[in-house]
């Protein structure tokens, strides 16, 4: 059975995201930042009249942050929040047949934490990334 | 008024739209308690608000068809056709009524009596003739300048309103960047105003201030306490604060629940407060603020709080419950019982409350907007009812401030001042490694925001005063920049979870902006307050000083008093837990005993009321049949004969209470262990005359002393003496024998003989023949 994927490019590397989880592909504008958040978080951007919390993907995943130049995201929705995750580019959206992990592959960091299977693309293996996952849980403050 | 009126007349033709196919659906499957509790409470709020809006006839209907939904939901009637039938023409008539006082017009009560009788048990057979009541057309419906809408239309409208102001604005920025002609700004300065118009009167249909809720409470706390013969002072508090027009509707029934609940259970009659020591008039505040993410709006009372114990029995009674279940409950878990449907801490059903119906009600309200609601109780000094609903959509009086590059808001009715660094007046200092500033001579502790946010070192030049509930504090800010209304949402748990924002907004200029929690930044920030004691003007009254003291029916039925000092509580123990060992009656109380003193049978009992007494060390209980209530004990007390406690429990005397003769127990004698129960008593045969005397006057003196008395030993038993009246034969028996006289005075010299009503001689003699 397939299901729709969009395959995108996260830190160099491509990735696909189930298309259940994405709300939409947009380039945000201006971030404003959140003194005192975690570093994973890039900062507010308005997206229409609503405000979305930027990810900085690369930091969210444990690899170097996210340069500034990117703008495009993808935003999906946990809980009834608004989270912008940044991606390099996106290329496509395609139906893929959803394999589990190769056994034995050891996944490092937030790849391990956000990674749930592979499709495979021409013969190339790409990651499955969990969006919600990638977002990292956070205690609230009481 | 009018304004409450419509509200009342269009909620109630709403909710009677909405109940009408549960009625039927109820008539179809009488058992169905989920339909029943359903037309319960619609009964039940129409009673509630014909309370406050003095309409009688309405009330009378309503409480009439409520008391026979309750028999019901008690499993004390059966739902048959005719009762289904009675409530239905009740409810028929609870909406002809309400439209006849829309229409204003005169509406005929005549067949109201018969609607009622209908109600009654045996009323079956007359069923037939209660009239049926014409469907006739209301006369002329008056029409409405009202209309209900729906929220999510309201939602719809607010959401592209604000699409609408950023494309203004974009529209603006975009004019701004390119020359344009002076015709083509004049058009779109007026589309701004248009625009800015239009954006406040829809946030208006959606926002109103919380005094819309509040406005009706003095008439109706007035009504109550009226009606309840107490006396009340109301303090509203915090009415400026604006919520959601739909969080306001659903708070509405909740609020007047909870308040008259407070009126009903909570605050004591003036008498009762007398003698607690408290000031005559309850004092019941209602108050909203802002807190965080959330609206917060309190209700606390000064009056007796709730008793638990006694809810957790009556949940115990109306087996919602457990025993078992009921003794694993936390505290908060038994004060949360007062939310369980049908549950009641009434003993009777007054026109008030008291019915279980509203605080399953009201929780399930709460509940609905996201809210949740809290109980503090302290018991004898008053109940706090805590109802949290979220901010979401409730518009914001904020200030924004600039520290660095970024803005901030901060919620304006959290701030006392603004003040800029200069001079001698205000002036920032360094107390060890920590930073103050003295504001014309207050000293208070300083957070800056740039340091705080690591937005930058310089010292703030502007201070914004804050106010939170712990206490106040300088919030170092390099800029004031503007005041501005917000709707401030919920941010992202990631943002949240630093503690010092309560919400995020989207201002006019597109840029979002977060909302700054006054409260959270000192926490953050690691400043301390003390508690600061506020000092309540109220309390300088007059107290009337006296010893409280509480009046009982004891387990032999007499009635006594026993100060209240000693009480630690009263609670219902089931009477499996009192049990006769080691030669006492003892209670078990958790995996405790403690010795239970009773002066009469428990009988067949399954529970008995116990005072559960200490003296601040020890703890004993003392089982009585009922508590009364709570009274002054007059300062004389007549002192109780000191042998006068034959068999009943020590009495340190008697007291005059209202015209009666009281009894007062004597705790320092029951904590001093008197009457010692003595393991195995010694046996007193009592060689009886057939007078009566000896069993009646006799006997409850000795066994006071510690005697076990009998007329005739059982088998196998010894007396350990034997008394006998000097005309009496003296019996066989082996145990030696105390004579006893009628007359004062001994008749000779070697007379061993004892005047039967010399109690110490008595005594001793018993001992000396005995060889003690």
């Amino acid at each position: 059975m397939t299901e729709l994927f969009l395959i995108a490019h996260i830190a160099g590397r491509g990735v696909a995201i189930d298309t259940a989880q994405v709300d939409s592909v947009v380039d945000i504008g201006e971030v404003v930042a959140v003194p005192r958040a975690g570093t994973f978080v890039r900062g507010l951007a308005a997206l229409r009249s609503r405000v979305v919390t930027v990810i900085d993907t690369g930091t969210a995943l444990g690899l170097s942050p996210t340069p500034d130049t990117v703008r495009r995201a993808v935003i999906t929705v946990v809980d009834g929040h608004h989270y912008a995750i940044l991606v390099d580019s996106v290329e496509d959206v395609a139906p893929f047949v959803r394999l589990p992990l190769s056994s034995g592959l050891a996944l490092q960091g937030g790849w391990g934490r956000a990674g749930t299977g592979i499709v495979e693309r021409d013969g190339d293996p790409l990651l499955i990334l969990d969006l919600v996952a990638v977002i990292p849980a956070t205690p609230l403050a009481a | 008024m009018d304004d409450l009126l419509q509200e009342f007349i269009a909620e109630t033709r709403e909710t009677l739209g909405a109940i009408s196919g549960e009625i039927v659906a109820w008539e179809a499957q009488p058992a169905d308690g989920a339909r029943l509790d359903a037309i319960f409470r619609f009964v039940h709020t129409v009673k509630g608000s014909c309370g406050f809006l003095d309409l009688p006839r309405l009330a009378r209907l309503s409480h009439a068809a409520e008391d026979v939904l309750a028999a019901v939901r008690d499993g004390k009637r059966t739902p048959d056709t005719a009762l289904v039938n009675a409530v239905l023409g009740i409810v028929d008539r609870i909406s002809e009524i309400v439209e006849a006082i829309d229409a204003g017009s005169a509406l005929d009560d005549s067949g109201e009596d018969l609607l009622i009788a209908a109600l009654a048990p045996d009323a079956q057979r007359q069923a037939a003739a209660v009239p049926v009541l014409a469907a006739s057309a209301p006369a002329g419906r008056a029409t409405s300048r009202s209309v209900r809408l729906n929220v999510d239309l309201l939602d719809h409208m607010m959401s592209g309103m604000s699409e609408m102001v950023l494309a203004r604005n974009e529209l603006a920025r975009r004019l701004r960047d390119s020359d344009v002609d002076p015709k083509v700004e004049a058009a779109l300065e007026r589309l701004s105003l248009t625009v800015a118009d239009m954006r406040d009167t829809v946030t208006r249909t959606r926002m109103q201030k919380v005094d819309a809720l509040f406005s009706a409470l003095p008439r109706m706390v007035r009504d109550t306490s009226a009606e309840l013969c107490k006396a009340v002072n109301l303090v509203i508090e915090g009415a400026d604060v604006e919520l959601d027009r739909e969080m306001i509707e659903l708070m509405r029934d909740p609020l007047v629940h909870i308040i008259r609940n407070s009126i009903d259970h909570g605050i004591e009659t003036p008498m009762v407060r007398r003698v607690a020591g408290k000031p005559e008039a309850g004092r019941l505040v209602v108050s909203a603020r802002q807190s965080g993410n959330q609206i917060l709006i309190e209700i606390s009372d000064d009056g007796q709080g709730i008793d638990v114990a006694r809810i957790v029995a009556k949940a115990a009674e109306q087996n919602l419950h457990t025993l078992a279940e009921l003794a694993a409950m936390s505290a908060t878990a038994k004060l949360d019982l007062i939310f369980a449907p049908g549950l009641s801490s009434r003993d009777t059903v007054t026109a008030t409350s008291g019915r279980g119906v509203g605080m399953d009600v009201v929780r399930e309200n709460i509940e609905q907007i996201g809210g949740r609601i809290v109980l503090t109780n302290d018991p004898g000094r008053g109940l706090r009812i805590v109802i949290h609903v979220p901010l979401t959509l409730s518009i914001l009086s904020t200030i924004i401030v600039g520290v660095g590059t970024q803005r901030f808001a901060l919620a304006r009715q959290s701030i006392e001042e603004i003040v800029t660094v200069r001079g001698d007046s205000v002036r920032i200092e360094a107390i060890g490694d920590a930073a103050a500033v003295l504001v014309r001579g207050r000293r208070m502790p300083l957070v800056s925001l740039g340091h705080l946010f690591r937005l930058g070192t310089e010292p703030p030049p502007t201070l914004v005063i804050v106010s939170t509930r712990e206490g106040e504090y300088a919030l170092g800010v390099d800029t004031v920049i503007d005041t501005e209304e917000l709707v401030v949402k919920p941010a992202s748990p990631a943002v949240m979870a630093t503690g010092v924002y309560a919400g995020k907004t989207l201002p006019d200029n597109g840029l979002p902006m977060l909302l700054l929690d006054a409260s959270g930044i000192a926490a953050v920030a690691g400043l301390r307050f003390a508690p600061v004691v506020v000092h309540d003007a109220g309390a300088d009254e007059v107290v009337v000083p006296g010893v409280p003291a509480l009046l009982f029916d004891d387990l032999d039925g007499q009635r006594r008093a026993i100060a209240l000092a000693v009480i630690d509580r009263v609670e219902p123990v089931p009477t499996s837990a009192i049990r006769w060992t080691a030669g006492a009656m003892r209670l078990s109380v958790g995996d405790a005993i403690i010795p239970l003193h009773a002066v009469g049978e428990i009988g067949d009992r399954s529970e008995v009321a116990v005072l559960r007494l200490t003296d601040g060390e020890s703890e004993m209980a003392y089982a009585i049949a009922d508590a009364i209530e709570i009274v002054t004990l007059p300062a004389e007390i007549a002192p109780a004969r000191r042998s006068a406690s034959g068999g009943t429990g020590p009495i340190a005397g008697v007291v005059l209470i209202a015209g009666e003769q009281i009894e007062l127990v004597d705790p320092h004698a029951l904590f001093a262990g008197e009457p010692v129960t003595i393991a195995s008593p010694p046996v007193c045969l009592l060689q009886v005359d057939g007078s009566g005397w000896m069993e009646t006057f006799l006997k409850p003196a000795l066994e006071a002393s510690g005697y076990r008395c009998v007329t005739a030993l059982a088998a196998g038993e010894t007396a350990a003496v034997a008394l006998a009246m000097e005309d009496a034969p003296v019996r066989e028996t082996r145990a030696p024998v105390v004579t006893l006289r009628r007359a004062r005075n001994a008749e000779g010299d070697n007379d061993a003989s004892v005047y039967r009503y010399d109690r110490p001689a008595l005594i001793a003699a018993i001992a000396a023949r005995r060889g003690l």
